[in-house]
Order: structure tokens, then sequence, then C-alpha cells
């Protein structure tokens, strides 16, 4: 089939559940009683209210991100530097919390900052009562923890992926030509992973920028990003031009980082770029293995420690330990937070996991086939267009999903699909970006080789295209689904209330107040992980070497 | 066997092949020599079926090949470094033509291990490719070339990236298995050392041309320019002129039967040149030590610079006054 014919079929589905919500967006924030009306957007500019959450927003993502690098960068060294028993592990490992919801890290560090923190137990018995007190919830400082705990990955995965290749040999140089280890690490090793780390970085500050769940479960009433603005105006305030005017301005930003973002990548110096196995040794000297241990700290810490205390309160009972939270998953409708018992959550998480899995793999498997075959600047318009929905945040997809989708000419408002299609909107990047790579790396010579050892053209696909795609299709498949189901920002706008998924149904129970409540949500937290962390470490196992870009 | 006739490859403006005719018989180890983009790959790549020529002909046991897919070609070819399939382990690649060829699956198994066993990887073929060094990458890569048998075995650079220890060890290995195997052979390679030691008849290619077609001992003795010669390690070639069918150098008149007036140069065959008490005074320039002998360089009086190789242990050092002495038969008078 021709790509151009292919093509409509991610540009249709692009179109309309991304292009035409934004524009929807657009059109309610300049012109809310249907002529262009300036008011609301001045109003919402010149708000001080505004310019302190814009001024938040801002100075957190930055402070996030700075924090993230300093922690994560020596991370990045020992796994691309060091051969170490667990190293595989230990990569799979650090994955794990950039793919987990934000739900439950946010429930884990509610769990371990909060009042009923394990560490004021231990703290007490320690020292006795009167100890001082761990308390950072509702804090800034829950805030950044989390988000250096979810972005650690993409410094890690992206600075260790440049640093494993780098030829060690350039720092020997410069190390025989007087510089110490220090000098020669600025002056050589630094300047060749800046790419990356500028990179890193950059998506960093994206990602916290636009940080939704975390600020708005860790941060309390105080702090808001303006993505929690735009939520709150519109759940709480139904003031919808206000709520557009936001998502304009955070549109304007968003799409600045993203221009700033292409200049770094484009940037980029190429570089001599080694096997990555020729580079690794084992840590021999004294330093180098206490280096590696206080790294394993850190990530045991920051990383291990969270989920542990989240699995450990999920299991607390009122005289020990024991399963009761979760047996009351399956039956009380406690007071009104949910209309359905919370194990109807998991069910619905499933089924919308799987339909928007199966939209995703599709629509991002022809995008992925139509980018790579026709390389002119239409299929880079597509693969860019592709990209939009993970760079202007879940929440301004289901924002736009609930202003423009439930009024003629598209009427979904009571329709279930709403939400899978909003989450395989959400998890379709990722799904292109792993097989865009993928597809353009086979290399020509192997299908030549084929063809030569006498194989027709089609079988060459199916004995070379398909079978090295076919790994990576099943690592999209599960990074789609595990995004899809433990995605929040675009759910809660539209997710109907006898239809909730786990995220929903975690953050209904964190605002209720009580013990029970709390536990449930830690319960439901738990599982959430749980399902992640298994279709995350399938794909680890899946993979080969280092599929596609995340 | 193979007949190849005016072959033109063109990627659009930049002709890559011009005319070139070549011929294997049946048995037959042909290598095509020459630098990096002279156009001996796309050569070997029109061949297979790869790339398509914008004029004449290739043949295979009277067949003609135009139009016919690389997959009903049934020849054989070995990639630069090896293009194994990354999804297969090692029997997996070698059975791939067995298979496309429809052949049952206890021949294939049986075919596999004897391929295997023939390059010396005897127990490998459970092996992931990826966890194979990058001589036994070659040596999988040739095996899987070998497996069905074809009329013709083409190999690409196929030693490029070895290092040369392992080079030269599989330089003999080939050599013997290609006299065992009678296998029709079509090699390209950059490596003058590769070819000569490789080959029943060598091809030199320069710039999309076939300069000279010869067996490795004529085309030694007998390079077709300057170029052949400088590219197969031959250094000294002192400038000439042509009179009476005598090419008259610094050094003496040399037979240079056929060549007409002019001005061209006269190679002096490695054994041509011996340091002697008296002969052309010169002095030492460089010196190189070579194993089993010493090259120096010696600059003459009469102005062109020679190297000559000293065996004996006894070579002088570096500022020597020396003589040389030339054999006017060790000859060979090229255009410059």
């Amino acid at each position: 089939m021709a790509p151009l014919l292919l093509a409509a079929v991610p540009l249709g589905f692009i179109g309309l559940l991304f292009v035409y919500p934004v524009a929807t967006i657009v059109w309610t924030g300049l012109a809310p009683d249907g002529r262009l009306d300036l008011s609301p957007m001045a109003r919402v500019l010149t708000d001080p209210g505004v310019g302190r959450v814009v001024w938040f927003t801002l100075w957190q993502a930055t402070a996030s991100t700075l924090l993230t690098v300093t922690v994560a960068l020596p991370g990045a060294y020992v796994l691309a530097r060091y051969d170490f028993p667990g190293r595989r592990l230990l990569r799979a490992a650090v994955t794990v919390p950039f793919v987990l919801p934000t739900v439950v890290v946010a429930s884990a560090f509610l769990s371990l900052l909060g009042p009923r923190s394990p560490v004021n137990r231990l703290l007490v018995a320690l020292l006795g009562e009167g100890a001082p007190q761990l308390s950072l919830q509702h804090t800034i400082w829950a805030v950044l923890l989390a988000h250096v705990f979810f972005n650690y990955a993409v410094v890690v995965r992206t600075v260790s992926g440049l640093w494993e290749h780098l030829d060690p040999r350039m720092e020997e140089a410069a190390q025989l030509l007087g510089a110490g280890r220090v000098r020669s690490f600025v002056e050589v090793t630094l300047p060749l992973l800046r790419p990356a780390i500028s990179a890193a970085a950059a998506i960093v500050f994206l990602f916290t920028f636009t940080s939704f769940g975390v600020v708005l479960i860790l941060g309390g009433p105080r702090l808001a990003t303006i993505e929690v603005e735009i939520h709150r105006f519109t759940a709480q305030l139904l003031d919808l031009p206000t709520a557009s005017a936001l998502a304009l301005v955070q549109l304007a930003f968003v799409i600045g980082a993203l221009t700033v973002y292409g200049r770094l990548q484009r940037r980029a110096p190429g570089q001599r770029l080694r096997a990555a196995g020729e580079v690794a040794r084992p840590p021999r000297t004294v330093g180098r293995r206490l280096l590696l241990a206080a790294n394993l700290v850190v990530l045991l810490l920051l990383l291990g420690l969270p989920l542990g205390v989240l699995v450990e309160r999920s299991l607390a009972t009122s005289d020990g330990y024991g399963l009761d939270l979760y047996r009351a998953l399956a039956g009380s409708r406690r007071g009104s937070v949910l209309f359905v018992p919370p194990w109807e959550a998991v069910r619905n998480s499933l089924v919308f996991g799987a339909a928007a899995t199966v939209v995703a793999v599709t629509v991002g498997g022809i995008a992925a086939w139509v980018v790579t075959r026709s390389r002119g600047p239409a299929a880079r318009l597509l693969d860019g267009l592709l990209m939009l929905p993970l760079g202007v945040s879940a929440v301004t997809v289901g924002f736009g999903f609930l202003i423009s989708l439930d009024t003629p000419p598209v009427d979904l408002r009571s329709s279930p699909v709403l939400v899978p299609l909003a989450q395989a909107v959400v998890a379709t990047p990722f799904v292109v970006r792993i097989l865009v790579p993928v597809l353009g790396a086979i290399d020509d010579r192997l299908r030549e080789a084929a063809a030569v050892l006498g194989a027709r053209p089609g079988q060459v696909w199916r004995e070379i295209d398909l079978p090295i795609v076919g790994r990576a299709l099943l690592v999209a498949a599960g990074f789609a689904f595990a995004i899809s189901v433990g995605e929040f920002g675009a759910t809660v706008f539209i997710a109907r209330a006898n239809l909730p998924t786990l995220p929903i149904a975690i953050f209904r129970f964190l605002g209720q107040p009580g013990a029970a409540n709390f536990g449930q949500a830690m319960a439901m937290s738990t599982i959430l992980m749980v399902v992640t962390a298994t279709v995350i470490t399938a794909i680890e196992r899946v993979r080969v070497g280092t599929v596609g870009e995340f | 066997m193979l007949s190849v006739r005016d072959l033109t490859v063109r990627f659009g403006d930049t002709v890559a092949v011009a005319d070139v005719d070549l011929d294997v018989g049946a048995g037959e180890v042909v290598c095509v020599l020459g630098p990096s983009g002279c156009g001996k790959s796309t050569l070997l790549r029109t061949i297979a079926g790869l790339e398509r020529p914008a004029a004449g002909e290739v043949v295979l046991d009277g067949r003609d090949l135009a139009g016919v897919r690389p997959d009903q070609r049934g020849l054989g070819m070995m990639f630069q470094d090896g293009a194994l399939f990354p999804h297969r382990d090692v029997a997996g690649n070698v059975a791939f033509g067995l298979r496309m060829r429809g052949w049952d699956r206890a021949d294939v198994t049986a075919r596999v291990h004897e391929v295997l066993a023939l390059v010396g990887l005897r127990g490998f073929g459970g092996r992931e490719v990826s966890t194979l060094s990058g001589g036994e990458q070659q040596r999988v890569a040739l095996a899987r070339a070998l497996a069905p048998e074809p009329n013709l075995l083409m190999l690409d650079e196929p030693l490029g990236s070895l290092d040369r220890g392992l080079r030269d060890r599989l330089i003999g290995e080939l050599r013997e298995l290609f006299d065992r195997l009678g296998s029709t052979v079509l090699y390209v390679t950059h490596d003058q050392d590769e070819a000569l030691a490789l080959a029943d008849r060598v091809v030199v290619m320069r710039a999309g041309r076939v300069v000279q077609a010869a067996p490795p001992d004529e085309l030694w003795r007998r390079p077709a320019d300057a170029f052949v010669a400088r590219f197969l390690g031959q250094t000294n070639l002192v400038a000439a002129h042509i009179e009476d069918d005598r090419a008259v150098t610094v050094l003496g008149d040399v037979p240079a039967r056929g060549h007409r007036d002019g001005d061209v140069a006269v190679l002096f065959l490695p054994d041509a040149l011996r340091l002697t008490r008296d002969g052309h005074r010169g002095v030492v320039t460089a010196r190189r030590f070579a194993g089993d002998h010493v090259v120096v360089t010696v600059e003459l009086a009469a102005g062109p610079q020679l190297e000559v190789a000293c065996w004996g242990g006894d070579a002088p050092a570096v500022g020597s006054d020396v003589a040389v002495t030339v054999d006017p038969d060790a000859t060979w008078v090229v255009d410059p």
C-alpha cells in the first residue's frame, strides 16, 4: 500500500484526537462566547495569583531539573563505566520509576514523608517520645523528591547511553597530555557528554514543568502548577474560559521548551563511538568500589525506600500486618468515594489499558513505518505531530477531550471509548519513538544477504523485518500498556464516575480523610505498581540490547 | 562459468563501474584488487543482482542474468563484516539459505553440522552470533554462504575488519578450503597481500575500470603501469626515456622492447638491486628492520632514491656511503 494512503490513519487519529481538541482549547481561551474576546486571557495574564502559579511552576521545574541531573550523573557514570554483577538488573530497576504511574509515586512519598511514616516510628523507637519528626507532606521538598525519583531514569539512561559508547582513550589521551583526573573530566568528558546531558535536562524540565499528579497529591492546597490550576478551574470552579487561557499559557511555555530542545538536538556533534562492551570495566580500586557503593545506597534510599514503605503501609493492619486492606477492596462501598467496589477499578484499568494498547500500537506502528519509509518533509511533519502529545502534557489532552468531544460534531460524552482513546493519544508517541529507530536501523545488508541466499521479497520481510521488529513491537505494546494503565492526567478529566480506573480510584481515596481510606489507596497503589513493574520487567527480558530510545 | 561483458554501473552522474570485462573459470579463484572507492564492491553487488547495471551483461553458466532477482541467481555471497542475522543463532544463520531452497529439516541439520565443521566451528550451532569474536563471525558468514553449495562464491572484503595475525591465518585457511572444495570464487579486497596469496588470477581495478588481469607472479613482475606497481607495494621506479628499444636511466640501460619513444619509468624488482663495493654510489638515508632482512633507503648520487633489501645482518647504518649494483634483467618498463 502506498505510504501516503497509510499515513491517513495516524494523521486522522492525531487530527481528531489531538489537534481538534487543542484547537478547541485555543478557541475557548480566545473566544469564550463564539467571538474573539481577549478579556479572559488578559485577566489571566494580569492576575497576580496566576503570576505566582507560573513563577512556582517555572522555579520548581528548574530546581527539580538541577537536582535530578546532580543526583543522576554519578549513577550514569557507574552504569556506563563499571562492570559488576547485577548491572543489567540495576539498569532495569532504574527504569521502573519512570513508568510508574504518578499516583503510585505520589502515594509512596505521601506514606514515606507524611505523619504516618515508618521513619517517624523509627525515630521515636530510637530516641523516645519527643524525637524530631519528619513531616514533609504538602511541602516543596516532597514534590522535588518525587520529581527526582521519577526522572532519575531519564538522566541515567540518556547520559549513560552516550557515556558507555564514549571512547575512554580520549580521556586517557588527556591524562597523558598532563590533565589531572578532574581536569580531563571537565575538559574532555563533560563537553562530549553535553548533548546527552542537555537533552536529558530539557526532557526533565518539560516533564516537571507539566507535572500534574505529583503536585496535585503531594503539594496540598498551597502548591499548584499551571496543570493543577487548569484542573482546579475545570473540576472545582467550572470556569472553562479561564482554564483554557491557562492551557494556552502552558502551551506557549511548552512550545518554547520544545524549540530549545530541538536546537540542542541538532547541534549534537558527530562522535566516534565504541561498542558498549569494550568500555565497561570492573571497579578495581577502593575509590571506585566506594563510588559504586555510594550510588547503590542513593538508589536504595531514593528509589527503593518509598516503594518499600508503600508496600509496608498497604500491609499494615490495626494489630500488625495482613491482607485486610486488600480484602476490603472487594466489597465495601465506603461512603460515596466510589460508586463501585474498588476491584472494578482494577478491571476497568486492565480493559481500558488493553484497548488503548491496541490503538496505540496500530496507529504508532503505521506511523513509524510511514516515517521510516518516506523520509520527506511530510514524514518529518507527521513524526513531529505525533510527538506533540508527549510534550504538551496529558492534562491538555484530557481537558481538550472534555471541551471538544462532548458536543456535536463529535459527541462521545457518554461513550466509554473516550478513556482508552485519550490514553492511546498519550501512549502513541512512545510507540513511535520505540519503533522508528528499530525500523530505520535494520541494516539493508541483512535484507541483501537474505536475498542472495534465496529469500523472495516476501520471505525477506517475514524472515528479517518481522522478527527484528517483532521484539520492538512487544516492547512498544508493553510500554503503551504500562502508560495507559497508570494514566492519570488525561483520564481524570474524562473518566465517568461509575467507570473509574485505578489511578482515579486511588486519587479519590487519598482525597478522603481517615486511616482506612488512606490504607485502601496504598493497597491499590501497590497493585498498580506490581502490574506496571511486571510489564516493565517483562519488556526488559524481551528487549535485546537497547531497543528504541527509552 | 561467470562472464561479465562491458558492464557499466552508474549512481546518478557518477560512473562506479565502467565497461568492465571479467571472466571466472570453473574452479578458479579470482581476486578483484583496488583502492577503496574503485568500484570493486559495486561490481560484486551488480553480479549478485543487488545493483542494476546501466549497460552490459552478466552471464553465469550460459544464463543471462539480466532482470533475474538476487534470490533466483543461486550465488553465494559473504559480506564485509558478515551481515549475520542478529535474531538467529549460528545454526539458524547457516541454515537460512538451505531453508529458502526448501531442504527438509534433517538434511538442513546434517548440512549445517558439516559446514560448521568445515570452517572450524564444530559445536557452535547454538551460540548467539553476538557472543562470537570477529574471526568466528566471519567463519559463520563463510559457512552461511557455502552451505547451499553455490556455483559461484563471492566474498566482499571478508577479512577487512580483522587484525593482521588472524587475517594471515584465515587467508591460508581460505585458500586451502577453496582448493579442497574446488570452489569457483570471486573475491574482492583492497589488500595486495591477501589478493596475491589467495588468487589464481588478480584483477586490478582503478576508478571503475579494469587496469590489469593476470596471475599473481605475472602481476608482480610485469605490472601494467606505475599505479599497479605502486599499489602492489613496489617503490623502486626510476624515470627513463626510450632509445632504440632500450630504456635509458641514470642507472644504465635496460631492455624495453615494444615501447614507443618517449618518457617511461623503469621498475627495479627487489631482486634487481644489491649493495656492493662498487656500483652506483649513494648514501643510506633510512633503515627499516623487516624480520629476516633489513630494507635500507639509498639516495644515489645520480639522483634517484631506491629501497634495497639487505640479507644476512650486516646492513649499513644511516649515513653510510654505499654502492648499489643493478641487474638489468630483473626490471620492467612501464608508463610513468
